[in-house]
């Protein structure tokens, strides 16, 4: 009897990358050399489209501009949601009053009160970042005061036995252990604000991605409303990696399970 | 066998007639009902009875995170009213901060206090030789064992140097190999430190092992049963558990337990 060891080889992790990549693209090709490739742009025109794009400046124009002000939307969302979702988990009153708004607008999608923030403050910059900042904000407050009522009883306790009052607790502990909520909290809330930009910029707007597919659009460009779409995605996705990665800087010390 | 209350020297903790009544949607819910107890300088006391007698309920009112209905409990003749670092406590599901690494953590408290940094770093450096846990000194806590942790907690609990120890089942989540090694570390120090612990346990035989004197609580509302002194010379060790004589103090305290058991059943 022949023994053959097991060659126990662990594949790495980006080459499955790779391969998704190709999987994705090869779908992509095939779909649009289907009977859908009149609509459905092949990989090869959506460059042509993205070289023309660019050599015209309005890829680079487009782009800045939404992600302008998604940056900007969110940044501010952040700034805000911090102290309201930790003032939510720590004074009861407080959480009471404002609760009940934040789940009412939230249930409310954006597309809805879109035309009224337009109205009020017309078709530029600072309505869409309005329109970003509030959904972003809903999104995260929500996920980072569940964070904060979700910390630990005990080690609340453990440390007020160490010695800590309020203030040390707050800032020794609370954030500390909110930490993982927070970074999930950032992720959701920056999803949400390229949700509600594209949505944004469809219902009116001079430049952006969003403008940029719906002028196409019009136009029967189908090439260069894909580009948009993968472009959004593509920012997106970077973010949300960005973000992983302050993740597992910041908040390694987590009991995770390991897949 | 009841241990005399009159005869302690150096009251460290006076539990006065302390009654806790929690108001829940189905009324009252008298969780203690008139304990008195002495506890003696430096003296290891560990309480037993059946779940849900208010054992927990008692400690968390003397560590101060919790508030008595009625009577009060002084510390060196000082009335408790809320937490301090002078009443250290370990808790059974470890409390580390996660965050947090093995000296950190144990050098946590004593940001609180007016120390120089060299010296906090040297104290939690001493306190983690104490429980063994030098090489780990780096490491986080989801990177241990749950007797390491328990380790950890202890380490912190004693870096603060508080006159009273109170511990709530802090074995009650190992395995029977770890806690026997934890037993022994606890009675260690207890023999080297000098503190008034005070040690809740559902296990009989540890109490007996550990204890001066085991306070047997009756089911709820909790008040207390008897008080048996423990005649067995320290220093301690699983030895210590072969003894006729452990096993006779063992059986006594756990047929008192049982005897509650059964009240609460009915």
């Amino acid at each position: 009897m022949k023994y053959t060891k097991k060659r126990n080889i662990r594949i790495p992790d980006y080459i499955y990358g790779i391969l998704s990549l190709v999987i994705f693209i090869t779908v992509w090709c095939l779909i649009s050399s289907s009977k859908a490739g009149k609509i459905f742009a092949s990989p090869i025109r959506v460059l042509e489209a993205m070289q023309a794009k660019i050599e015209n400046g309005d890829l680079t124009r487009h782009t800045t501009a939404s992600l302008y002000r998604a940056l900007m939307g969110f940044s501010l969302a952040f700034m805000c949601a911090l102290p309201v979702s930790f003032l939510m988990g720590w004074y009861r009153p407080f959480r009471l009053i404002v609760e009940p708004w934040v789940k009412f607008i939230k249930s409310i999608p954006p597309i809805a009160y879109i035309p009224l923030i337009i109205v009020a403050q017309g078709i530029g910059t600072s309505a869409k970042v309005t329109v970003i900042f509030i959904a972003s904000f809903l999104v995260m407050v929500i996920s980072i005061y569940q964070g904060v009522v979700g910390v630990d009883n005990t080690i609340i306790k453990a440390a007020r036995v160490l010695g800590d009052n309020d203030f040390k607790l707050f800032y020794r502990v609370i954030i500390p252990a909110s930490f993982p909520h927070i970074l999930v909290g950032m992720r959701l809330g920056m999803s949400a604000a390229l949700t509600t930009l594209v949505a944004a910029e469809l219902t009116g707007a001079q430049e952006g991605l969003g403008q940029m597919i719906q002028e196409a659009s019009m136009y029967f460009q189908m090439d260069v409303v894909l580009l948009g779409i993968l472009i959004i995605g593509i920012i997106g996705f970077s973010l949300d990696r960005v973000i992983a990665l302050l993740e597992r800087r910041l908040t390694g010390w987590q009991e995770t399970r390991k897949v | 066998m009841a241990g005399n209350q009159e005869g302690i020297k150096d009251v460290a903790v006076d539990i006065q007639q302390v009654k806790k009544i929690y108001e829940t949607k189905n009324g009252q819910v008298i969780a203690l009902n008139g304990v008195d107890l002495q506890i003696g300088q430096d003296e290891f006391i560990c309480v037993v009875g059946p779940s849900g007698c208010g054992k927990s309920t008692l400690l968390n009112i003397m560590a101060g995170l919790d508030t008595a209905t009625q009577g009060q409990i002084l510390v060196k003749g000082k009335k408790v009213d809320s937490p301090s670092p002078d009443r250290g406590v370990v808790f059974q599901q470890y409390a580390l901060f996660p965050w947090l690494t093995v000296e950190d953590n144990v050098e946590y408290g004593l940001f609180n206090k007016k120390m120089s940094r060299a010296e906090s770093r040297e104290t939690a450096e001493r306190y983690i030789r104490m429980v063994g846990l030098q090489d780990f000194r780096k490491a986080y806590p989801k990177e241990l064992s749950g007797g390491m942790k328990q380790r950890v907690a202890l380490a912190r609990a004693y870096a603060m140097n508080p006159s009273l120890l109170l511990l709530d089942e802090p074995f009650g989540a190992l395995d029977a190999q770890t806690r026997a090694q934890l037993q022994a570390a606890l009675l260690q120090a207890w023999e080297k430190e000098h503190k008034t612990c005070f040690f809740i346990t559902h296990d009989v035989e540890e109490a007996v092992l550990l204890a001066q004197r085991v306070v047997v609580m009756s089911s709820r509302p909790g008040r207390i049963k008897s008080i048996v002194e423990i005649d067995i010379p320290y220093p301690r060790d699983q030895a210590t558990r072969m003894q006729p004589h452990f096993a006779e103090l063992k059986n006594e305290i756990w047929s008192q337990v049982y005897e509650e058991y059964l009240m609460q059943v009915k």
